[in-house]
């Protein structure tokens, strides 16, 4: 019985496989190619360098903008989640930034500091920072006053208040920043080497698209998709795991 | 010398001047290494008079004289437990501690408070009481000149109850610092203290201040307690709702 529950994502899998093979039979169409001519496609974009390539290139941005609205986006929610006054001026400003569409912020970051790196980049961190905040001050405001109090009273250093009091509390607010923000993030850096990169995952499929390469787009796509579920198995889960040792 | 002088002139927790405070006039000594117990009904403000002493209450009127070795080691057993649930029963008792950890003397007090076993769970897998226990032991670890209570033998059963205040004493005679002990219990109160302090409510202030005449040899004797209760309600009619 626990043997059968193990094999179900894999079963899951295999069932969709077959659907996409089947509908593929039935249309036989070059707008849905057999999984099989996908991951031809996808073997020789691997062996020619050409995937890998752009799937690094994709990455670091990911990496860079990722690291930069995590860092901006826990400093200035923590902030407005312990000081009200400060919250009570900025809230408009996050609320007019939460509502901008990912695609103007980009646009305009490239018509303001042109199509270089360093915009697309801007562009990113400028989507995903007002998420990150949201999030992050609802953790500041949650904070169990009576241990912040007890550290007080014991005269913990403020480097002692972080780690062992503060942060405990917002970690599983960390943990949903990164899990919405991971999966936010790749969807708008692939918009952002669209529109103004010459390479990048989000560029290849801008060139398939012109070239009307549906096999190459899925397989792009694909890579990409089990890059992201690597990240949450290798990173996101153990600390997952570790975070939760202590409780009942 | 070492005196802590208490002197609050009013605590509201409404800034409106015509709303009554919760605390008015209160002034209060307590001797260098007094047991003292404050009894009074509940809701009178004596967890409000802990925060102030504490310094973390510090919006009131008046003033909290203490030197500045006292300041620094006040340990502090609030009426819950408080205990971070991250941490292990060692580590919650080591973080308090500045020094570089003197691992024998924590290891002392788990033995003391029979809490050696759990030193490595997590306080969510204690019982109640043991998490009391671990409280009082991180107010113990940082040798305090000041111990503040606030009701430490709440929801314990008898028995723990008594080993705890056994305990308790045991370490007060073993290293001498001034007490100040919350109950609502006035047995506890006697059993334990050098002097009772009666507070009323509304504003809370001190109605009186009784030194306890028995010998700390004979405080386990629950008829003398049980005698100086009922003596205490006979002579002070004031203190009747107390008693």
């Amino acid at each position: 019985m626990k043997q059968w529950h193990n094999l179900l994502p894999v079963l899951s899998i295999l069932v969709l496989l077959g659907i996409w093979q089947v509908s593929a039979d039935n249309l036989n169409s070059p707008a849905l190619p057999t999984p099989n001519a996908v991951a031809t496609v996808f073997w020789t974009a691997v062996q020619s360098g050409q995937l890998p390539y752009h799937l690094g290139m994709t990455l670091v941005r990911l990496l860079v903008s990722f690291t930069i609205a995590m860092l901006l986006g826990c400093s200035i929610g923590i902030v407005l989640g312990r000081y009200q006054r400060i919250n009570a001026f900025f809230d408009q400003w996050l609320i007019v930034f939460l509502n901008i569409p990912a695609l103007v912020t980009i646009i305009l970051c490239y018509v303001w500091f042109g199509l270089v790196e360093s915009a697309a980049i801007l562009a990113v961190v400028i989507n995903k920072l007002p998420n990150v905040i949201v999030i992050l001050r609802e953790g500041a405001r949650s904070l169990d006053q009576d241990l912040l109090e007890m550290a007080r009273c014991f005269n913990f250093s403020k480097r002692k208040t972080l780690v062992y009091v503060i942060w405990p509390q917002l970690h599983p607010f960390v943990m949903t920043a990164v899990r919405s923000g991971l999966a936010l993030t790749w969807k708008i850096i692939l918009v952002v080497e669209l529109l103004g990169r010459s390479n990048g995952i989000g560029y290849q499929l801008h060139v398939f698209f012109q070239l009307f390469d549906v096999a190459s787009i899925m397989a792009y796509t694909l890579a990409f998709v089990v890059m992201i579920q690597l990240i949450e198995l290798v990173f996101l889960k153990p600390l997952d795991r570790k975070s939760l040792t202590w409780r009942r | 010398m070492n005196d802590i002088h208490i002197s609050i002139k009013r605590k509201s927790y409404h800034d409106l001047p015509d709303v009554s405070a919760t605390i008015a006039d209160l002034d209060l000594t307590l001797s260098a290494g007094e047991f003292v117990c404050l009894v009074g009904p509940s809701g009178c403000g004596k967890t409000t008079l802990l925060n102030i002493i504490a310094g973390i209450d510090k919006d009131y009127v008046g003033a909290i004289t203490m030197t500045q070795h006292t300041a620094l080691k006040i340990g502090y057993v609030f009426q819950n437990p408080r205990l971070l649930p991250w941490c292990t029963v060692r580590k919650n008792i080591e973080l308090v501690l500045t020094d570089p950890v003197n691992g024998q003397d924590i290891d002392d007090l788990l033995a003391d408070m029979q809490l050696t076993q759990v030193q490595d769970e997590y306080p969510e897998r204690l019982s109640l009481g043991m998490a009391r226990r671990v409280a009082i032991i991180r107010a113990f670890a940082i040798n305090p000149a000041l111990l503040l209570m606030d009701e430490p033998f709440v929801s314990l059963d008898a028995a723990t109850a008594r080993q705890v205040r056994t305990l308790l004493l045991k370490l007060w005679q073993h290293r001498p610092h001034t007490v100040l002990l919350v109950t609502h219990d006035l047995r506890d109160a006697i059993a334990l203290a050098d002097k009772l302090i009666f507070l009323s409510a509304n504003p809370m202030q001190v109605i009186m201040q009784i030194p306890v005449p028995i010998a700390r040899a004979d405080r386990e004797d629950e008829a003398l307690i049980e005698a100086f209760r009922q003596q205490l309600k006979s002579e002070c009619s004031a203190l009747m709702t107390y008693l």
